[in-house]
């Protein structure tokens, strides 16, 4: 019998399960993991019980990557217990590293968030029925998850090691990093310092965009659907497309400007960059091309959401993480 | 390495300390902050004193502090006063900070508990800062000794001559094609009436032929590279189809050109001159100018009058218009004000009503130069009028148009009245809201204008109208006015209106700041580093105002402005190298994308785009450290010195107390 293998985790918080489709697309790469690890706990791909992760002993699990954001008490719950139990907690893909596509229910207060998606035009609910938290029943009482009043990236409920962005992560990426982890388990590599994000490029999607670049005047902002044709090798935003490119990190090979359409910001902000759509905004304006007021709110209504466009991915990792109604919600 | 914090809470005599527990705030410093590294904090009446300094000083070098924080008043004041005092003792002095407890603090708030918590925050938020802060170095550079003058008004002519006769070379660059502004369309200058062209013209002539001067008239600034000490102007100068090495300004061109132009610009649209002219007769230079769109060689392919005429074969119809590279030091702005378009205030009829004349209207009516040699005639051109309404506060002080006092309407309104007076015996009304005759003499004159029989109604006129009411009124332009001396509404009939028209910026001030990198006041005239202090010097070094460009003002005020912005620029001179402040912005080329966002942003065009590393680079010698660039970069790859996130956001922290150890928060 040779030493035993270490441990590997994987875990969904709120998250569309994305990111686990992104670890499976690193096709054979997945054999390694199994070869190299002993994987002990990821509900999407094997059966596994919370309890059976209590009764690890902590830091008993190497690696967990640990993906969605904390919505509810079961995501906290589930958080802080890989937390004790796992050496090396990985914020996986943009919903762990700073909330995503779900972070934006940070703009609405929870209740409504709830009345909303019980009530759908496709949603029959004559009787006013919502969830509850718990419910007695014969055999004793039955709990849901509770929601919090706002969605928290991982960081803002337990210490995280390293982040991995991206909506989800490239399959490249994630396969270089696992690449890595297993020499650093065989000792042949040393792990980056603590804090680090990893599988990503040092600056901006512009670096690996093919789209020639110019002096950037923008005089009207236009969604991508309405502007014909468009020019398939200049720069998106030279077109008035908003494109996030240059806030954005790379690492993604600027996928999205590379096939025709803007970059929307999935790999967060740069390195060093505090909050993502601040830096969008300011540089946004920067580049608009007018003096007169009038003329720039013309401009600048050519955005139909700003907040989807500027914090799309980043809302509950900004400064602000939610709107005011939401923070005061009960 | 922990720093060594020295905190230096200011009392400003009463200014601090009567709203803030200045005592207080230095023993909490002292205590809170300790953990920060603060060492000792102290209060003293008059930081800024010499013996404020001292404490200072002394600390410096006897309790070996690292860093130091001054809660004081706002840096503008006083931050060099400081930095100095540290670079004094031996310390960098970019490692002082100034917390500023009088105008965020103290001047705001009333309530004396609330106003000390304030100031224990903003100095917990400078600590926070300061131990953050880098060593800088000042950068030197040297200074080039050559000058440009823009525009040749009377405060350029004086700023140009100021620094020629100190003996260094100036550029005078002028648009219109003589030299002597507004001035030199005045008959008569208050309160001496004095002969304008008489006091002018010699400058002017001294100027057109000071060896340290070229003249550069008929021309524009177009492009403004460089800072301090070193600018790269580019000049163009336009084609004057005239040879200036040929021509001796004989005028023979002038009186043979068959083409008649109004002159809407010197004679204010009541004479004429020629397509080929100078606009009068002392201008200087002497050549004269073609004016394309009417000559009519150019527009119609013959003529060539002036050509076949001209003695020495000057007149050169090729001619092109010229960029001129010239590098220079030092820039003042002299570009001057445009007058007040009375055709806005409907309700006075300009433009309407025949015998409504504009103040600059009347200047070329009453001149002995002028269209009538001074005759004051009503519109027809021949009849004298009998009475003559003068309106002051036309497009000033009215919140319809500008709310600013245009300084010289009042005295320009009593001189009309003078030589409406003098010259016609006419019975002269002044209508005025206020009479502000300030300034040496002003009032003097007042009393004489007074004395000699001018009748003054105190109210804004409501409607200058040809509608009589009644007989006394046919035939003429009346005047409904509410007097609110004598708390009724009056009608008074006159021949003449003369509106004393305000002030306006030039219609191009905002561009031309944007081009020298200075920036407007609402109101749209250049605005100055400081309104009490440094009234002629900008917020862009090297880049100075004078006269009108930075407010209504008169001629001597223009005049002072003109020599003290000389003086600025001759200081500089003589330093021969100019310390540039450290505070500048920098790429950190792994992280740039060459995403290109900040090119186009740089006031001081420092940023360039290096095309084969695909980043974007700083000239750290063109750089100004305005941030720009550093708040637009979406990459975060651009950081100023002494404004990193890591400061901004330690201090955000220190502002909201979150630096306090747990135990104390």
């Amino acid at each position: 019998m040779t030493t035993p293998k270490p441990k590997f985790a994987m875990y969904w918080a709120a998250s569309c399960g994305g990111c686990e489709i992104a670890v499976l697309n690193t096709h054979e790469k997945i054999l390694d993991v199994d070869a190299n690890f002993d994987v002990v706990f990821w509900p999407v791909a094997m059966d596994a019980k919370y309890k059976d992760v209590e009764a690890m002993e902590d830091g008993s699990i190497l690696l967990t990557l640990f993906n969605g954001g904390i919505r509810n008490d079961e995501n906290e719950h589930i958080a802080k217990l890989l937390r004790r139990k796992s050496q090396i907690m990985v914020a996986f893909g943009s919903c762990a590293c700073e909330g995503c596509i779900p972070g934006l229910a940070n703009l609405s207060p929870v209740g409504d968030i709830v009345h909303t998606a019980f009530n759908t035009l496709t949603t029959d609910n004559p009787h006013e029925i919502y969830p509850r938290t718990s419910y007695d029943v014969p055999e004793g009482e039955l709990h849901i998850p509770k929601l919090a009043k706002i969605l928290r990236p991982l960081d803002d409920m337990v210490d995280v090691d390293y982040y991995m962005p991206g909506c989800p992560p490239e399959s490249h990426q994630i396969a270089a990093v696992i690449d890595l982890v297993i020499k650093v388990v065989k000792g042949e590599a040393e792990l980056p310092p603590k804090g680090s994000v990893i599988g990503v490029g040092d600056s901006t999607v512009c670096e690996e965009c093919p789209r020639t670049r110019n002096v950037k005047t923008i005089k009207y902002f236009k969604r991508i659907q309405d502007v014909a044709p468009v020019d398939p090798d200049l720069c998106l935003l030279e077109q008035g497309i908003p494109c996030n490119g240059p806030a954005t990190r790379s690492g993604c090979n600027a996928r999205c400007p590379s096939a025709g359409a803007q970059c929307i910001g999935c790999y967060g902000p740069a390195e060093g960059v505090i909050d993502y759509g601040a830096r969008l905004i300011t540089a946004f304006a920067s580049v608009i091309d007018a003096q007169e007021p009038e003329e720039i709110e013309r401009i600048l209504d050519g955005i139909p959401d700003p907040a989807g466009q500027m914090y799309r991915f980043n809302l509950a990792g900004s400064l602000l993480k939610a709107n005011r109604e939401a923070w005061k919600a009960k | 390495m922990t720093e060594r914090v020295g905190v230096y809470v200011c009392h400003c005599g009463s200014n601090i300390a009567g709203t803030v527990d200045v005592v207080d705030v230095a023993n909490w410093a002292e205590e809170k902050l300790a953990h920060l590294g603060v060492v000792v904090a102290r209060e003293y009446k008059f930081m800024c004193s010499s013996l404020g300094q001292e404490l200072i000083e002394k600390d410096i070098k006897e309790l070996g502090l690292t860093r130091v924080v001054v809660a004081a008043c706002s840096p503008h004041l006083h931050e060099k006063t400081f930095r100095t005092a540290a670079k004094n003792a031996g310390l960098n002095p970019y490692l002082v900070e100034l917390a500023s407890i009088r105008e965020q603090v103290s001047w705001v708030h009333t309530d004396k508990a609330v106003a000390t918590a304030k100031a224990k925050a903003v100095i917990s938020g400078a600590v926070s800062r300061v131990i953050r802060n880098e060593a800088l170095d000042e950068l030197k550079v040297p200074i080039n000794p050559n000058t440009m003058v823009v525009g040749g008004g009377i405060a350029g002519i004086q700023s140009a001559l100021e620094i020629a006769n100190a003996g260094f070379h100036v550029y005078l660059v002028e648009r219109e094609p003589s030299i002597g502004g507004h001035m030199a369309q005045f008959d008569k200058t208050f309160p001496t009436l004095d002969c304008s062209a008489c006091i002018l013209t010699p400058r002017m002539v001294e100027a057109g032929t000071h060896p340290n001067i070229t003249l550069l008239t008929w021309s524009e600034v177009v492009n403004v590279a460089g800072y301090v000490g070193n600018f790269h102007v580019t000049v163009k100068k336009k084609a004057r189809f005239v040879n200036e090495e040929l021509c001796t300004g004989c005028g023979i061109c002038e009186e043979k050109c068959p083409k008649k132009v109004i002159d809407d610009v010197f004679e204010a649209g009541l004479g004429y001159r020629k397509a080929v002219y100078t606009p009068f007769a002392q201008a200087v230079p002497k050549f004269p100018v073609m004016d394309k769109e009417n000559c009519t060689y150019f527009q119609k392919g013959t003529c060539k009058a002036c050509e076949k005429f001209c003695p020495t074969g000057a007149i050169d119809f090729t001619q092109e218009d010229q960029l001129l590279h010239i590098d220079v030091g030092n820039i003042i702005l002299a570009t001057g004000y445009d007058l007040f378009d009375a055709r806005q205030v409907s309700n006075y009829g300009y433009g309407r009503l025949p015998n409504v004349f504009t103040s600059i209207e009347f200047e070329r009516l009453s001149n002995a130069a002028g269209p009538t040699n001074g005759t004051i005639v009503m519109r027809d051109g021949k009849s004298t009028p009998k009475s003559v309404g003068i309106i002051h506060c036309v497009g000033s002080r009215d919140k319809n148009f500008n709310n600013y006092c245009s300084v010289i309407c009042c005295m320009q309104g009593l001189k009309f009245a003078h030589l409406v007076h003098e010259r016609t015996g006419a019975t002269v009304y002044n209508f005025y809201i206020d009479m502000r005759t300030a300034y040496k003499a002003y009032d003097e004159f007042y009393q004489r204008v007074l004395e000699e029989g001018t009748l003054f109604v105190r109210g804004k006129v409501a409607e200058v109208t040809d509608a009589a009411r009644y007989s006394n009124e046919k035939g003429k332009l009346i005047i409904q006015v509410e007097d609110t001396l004598a708390g009724k509404q009056r009608r008074i009939p006159v021949d003449m209106v003369i509106l004393s028209a305000g002030l306006q910026p030039r219609y191009d001030a905002k561009d031309v700041g944007k081009l020298f990198g200075i920036s407007c006041s609402t109101d749209g005239w250049f605005t100055e580093k400081h309104p009490k202090l440094d009234p002629v010097a900008t917020m862009t070094e090297g880049i100075y105002i004078a006269g009108c460009a930075q407010g209504p003002k008169d001629i001597p005020s223009s005049v002072a402005q003109g020599a003290a912005a000389s003086a600025r620029v001759l200081d500089k001179i003589l330093q021969k190298e100019v310390a540039l402040e450290p505070v500048r912005a920098s790429i950190d080329k792994d992280s740039c994308s060459g995403c290109r966002i900040c090119n186009g942003l740089c006031p001081f065009n420092a940023i360039s785009f290096i095309e084969d590393d695909h980043v974007s680079d700083i000239n750290p010698a063109l750089c100004q450290g305005c941030g720009t660039c550093v708040a637009a970069c979406p990459a975060g790859a651009i950081s100023g010195t002494g404004f990193s996130d890591e400061q901004i956001m330690a201090q955000i922290d220190g502002l909201l107390m979150k630096n306090l150890e747990p135990e104390i928060a």
